[in-house]
């Protein structure tokens, strides 16, 4: 819809200039995307024209019940998935046309993931779990980045310890540690609190919530838990593969 | 993704699972270990023939009766009794042979040998002084076969190191009575040890002159001619030998009178080298064929445990690629895993075969003294074929890792 504006008016310097200003606005910039999967003989519609637009340093959450398609919108927003049509702008940048080496590199330079299992490396100590995205990138200094990720979330004493000597909430936070080590643009959780107690949740939600306020970063967030949604500043919710509502949590200038 | 970072991470992974891993280069180690000492073998024999026929001195050309097979049925090489003595003098004195340094001929009889109580069979060979230095024979002790032996048909012998040890346990054997075929014989000489030949062991063998041989021991005569077994011939110069097996060609068509098919054949140490060479490479290539079937099932003995492997860590993989490892970094590593799993293999292998060409130096084999040649190419081709075949059988599990779609890694159980 900005993009539209920009088209109606004249002069190409100005038109750039509006661009850029409205792109380095948003992170994430949603038109019309829909996502169809073949099962066999059957498609399943995941997505049906999903529009939104998510700013630099928003803190988002996503609700609705299972089957709604909220995963697979996080798939896209994390370019581990493109859409079937419709147009998907990473910091202005169109995702869908990129191939699976590009999605890649987007993803590790620009792209942190929490998920709800954790999913760290068994074998591996927590400074080597956090340093796993930087083998696939430009690696120099790997080590100190990581242990600096770790001390962000509070862990640096940990560095060395394996994931099963580690609890749920530590282990979460290695995680955060992890998507935080390449200085993304987006933290996308899936689910980040849904394996957790209510005061290891409280904790993750807090550091998400420091981050965001303190750094800056842009989160965007799946759960179930209207507690963990409440955190952030804005909650769309998902039905049928369709943005249903927007609930504003707190005005704009609550969020630098 | 580095080698440097895949390198550690593929070593970490096999060594989480140490009874798995030792179990799946078990194929490799076995298949590698047989297939290089097989090739040692096959090297150190070919070493060893080559190393005897050199001894017999590379300036000797042999005349052996009878022609060489062409197709149809011909009698076999040396069934005919087509050579004479009178053959091997025409050699000697023929003008047209100018190359021929020296001349040969011998007979061979097979016969029991009796001294006291103890009694061996072996061959008995009828010579000529010329013998001696045709064939590089050292004596160990008294004197050969001489001229005035050979004109006075002296009931001499000179023995074989080994016949000389049976016979002679407390040695000093010369001057000293043998009985062959009932006749009695006085020991003059006892030759050098030289180990096993193609053309039968010297050892083994027992010298005596040529007209005893032929007027006094044999059973029967063939023919009206003095037939000999072979005529050796040693070449002025070994350069040119192929010169000599010509001039000697001719020499015997025109005493033999020979207008169409030769009733002789002849054969020079290069060409026995050859042979051996050939047949003993066709024979290395075979055992190795052999041995590497066992590599094909450790090959897939790896590709098998890459597959488990794979689908064990499909959430690794799936956040691997979240986090933006791309097809290839996915590929890389697994094949990295592969190829170490297989060069430790080799590895282990290369050790087993040292191993194993150590016993068999060990282990006597008749005459021949086989020792095993376990060179650094041999090692080198180990580790190289064992690398390659763990890449090779690497490759479709690790391109079903890195086709996995993240998000269905990530979901996996």
């Amino acid at each position: 819809m900005v993009r539209q504006a920009h088209h109606e008016r004249p002069g190409k310097k100005l038109l750039n200039d509006l661009k850029e200003i409205a792109l380095a606005d948003s992170v994430i910039e949603l038109e019309n995307i829909t996502r169809v999967y073949q099962m066999g003989d059957i498609q399943v519609q995941a997505l049906s024209g999903v529009s939104t637009l998510i700013k630099r340093g928003e803190m988002v959450a996503i609700m609705g019940p299972s089957g709604s398609g909220k995963s697979t919108l996080m798939n896209i927003l994390g370019c581990l998935d493109t859409p079937t049509s419709g147009s998907y702008l990473f910091e202005g940048k169109e995702i869908g046309k990129f191939n699976d080496d590009q999605l890649a590199e987007v993803r590790n330079r620009k792209i942190g993931f929490i998920f709800q299992s954790f999913n760290l490396l068994r074998r591996t100590t927590a400074a080597a779990n956090v340093e796993l995205p930087l083998v696939y990138g430009n690696g120099r200094g790997r080590r100190e980045r990581a242990l600096k990720a770790l001390e962000r979330v509070g862990l640096a004493h940990r560095a060395n310890h394996k994931p099963s000597e580690l609890s749920g909430g530590e282990q979460q936070r290695v995680a955060i540690a992890r998507a935080l080590v390449n200085n993304p643009s987006l933290i996308l959780a899936d689910e980040p609190t849904g394996n957790l107690d209510s005061r290891s949740s409280n904790e993750i939600m807090d550091i998400f919530c420091q981050l965001n306020k303190k750094d800056g970063i842009t989160l965007v967030l799946v759960t179930h838990e209207r507690d963990v949604a409440l955190f952030t500043q804005r909650i769309i919710f998902v039905k049928d593969g369709k943005v249903v509502n927007e609930e504003i949590l707190k005005t704009g200038s609550e969020i630098r | 993704m580095k080698l440097t970072d895949a390198t550690p991470l593929a070593l970490r992974s096999l060594t989480a699972n140490k009874m798995r891993s030792l179990l799946t280069i078990l194929g490799i180690v076995i298949g590698i270990a047989s297939v290089i000492s097989m090739v040692a073998l096959g090297r150190g024999a070919q070493r060893a023939i080559v190393t005897q026929i050199q001894g017999m001195g590379l300036n000797l050309v042999m005349v052996f009766p009878g022609a060489t097979n062409t197709g149809g049925v011909q009698g076999s090489v040396g069934s005919q009794a087509s050579l004479t003595v009178k053959d091997a003098e025409a050699l000697v004195n023929s003008a047209d042979a100018p190359s021929v340094a020296a001349v040969a001929p011998e007979t061979r009889q097979f016969a029991q040998i009796v001294a006291g109580g103890v009694n061996t069979n072996s061959s008995v060979l009828g010579v000529t002084p010329e013998y001696q230095d045709v064939r590089l024979l050292d004596l160990a002790e008294g004197d050969f076969v001489t001229q005035q032996d050979v004109t006075a048909r002296s009931m001499v012998v000179v023995l074989g190191s080994r016949v000389a040890e049976t016979l002679f346990p407390d040695g000093n054997p010369v001057g000293q009575i043998v009985r062959i075929r009932e006749r009695p014989f006085t020991v003059v000489g006892v030759l050098k040890s030289k180990g096993g030949q193609i053309t039968g062991s010297v050892d083994d063998s027992v010298y005596i002159p040529l007209s005893t041989s032929q007027y006094r021991l044999q059973a029967q005569r063939r023919g009206s001619a003095l037939s000999v077994g072979t005529i050796y011939v040693s070449a002025a110069n070994s350069s040119s030998i192929q010169q000599t097996v010509e001039e000697v060609a001719n020499v015997l068509r025109q005493e033999h009178r020979i207008v169409s098919d030769d009733d002789f054949t002849i054969r020079t140490q290069e060409e026995m080298m050859q042979t051996v060479s050939q047949v003993l490479a066709i024979f290395t290539l075979f055992l190795g064929a052999v041995a590497s079937i066992s590599l094909l099932v450790g090959g897939i003995g790896i590709m098998n445990i890459m597959l488990v492997s794979v689908t064990e860590r499909t959430r690794e993989i799936g956040l691997r690629k979240a986090v933006g490892a791309k097809k290839r970094d996915i590929l890389i590593q697994f094949l990295i895993e592969a190829a170490t799993l297989s060069a430790a293999g080799g590895a282990v292998g290369v050790f087993f075969a040292w191993l194993l060409t150590r016993a068999m130096t060990r282990i006597p084999m008749g005459n021949a003294n086989i020792n095993p040649q376990l060179s650094p190419d041999i090692i080198a081709l180990g580790l190289i074929t064992a690398t390659a075949i763990g890449l090779f059988f690497g490759v479709y599990p690790a391109a079903r890792a890195a086709r996995m779609n993240p998000i269905d890694a990530l979901r996996s159980e």
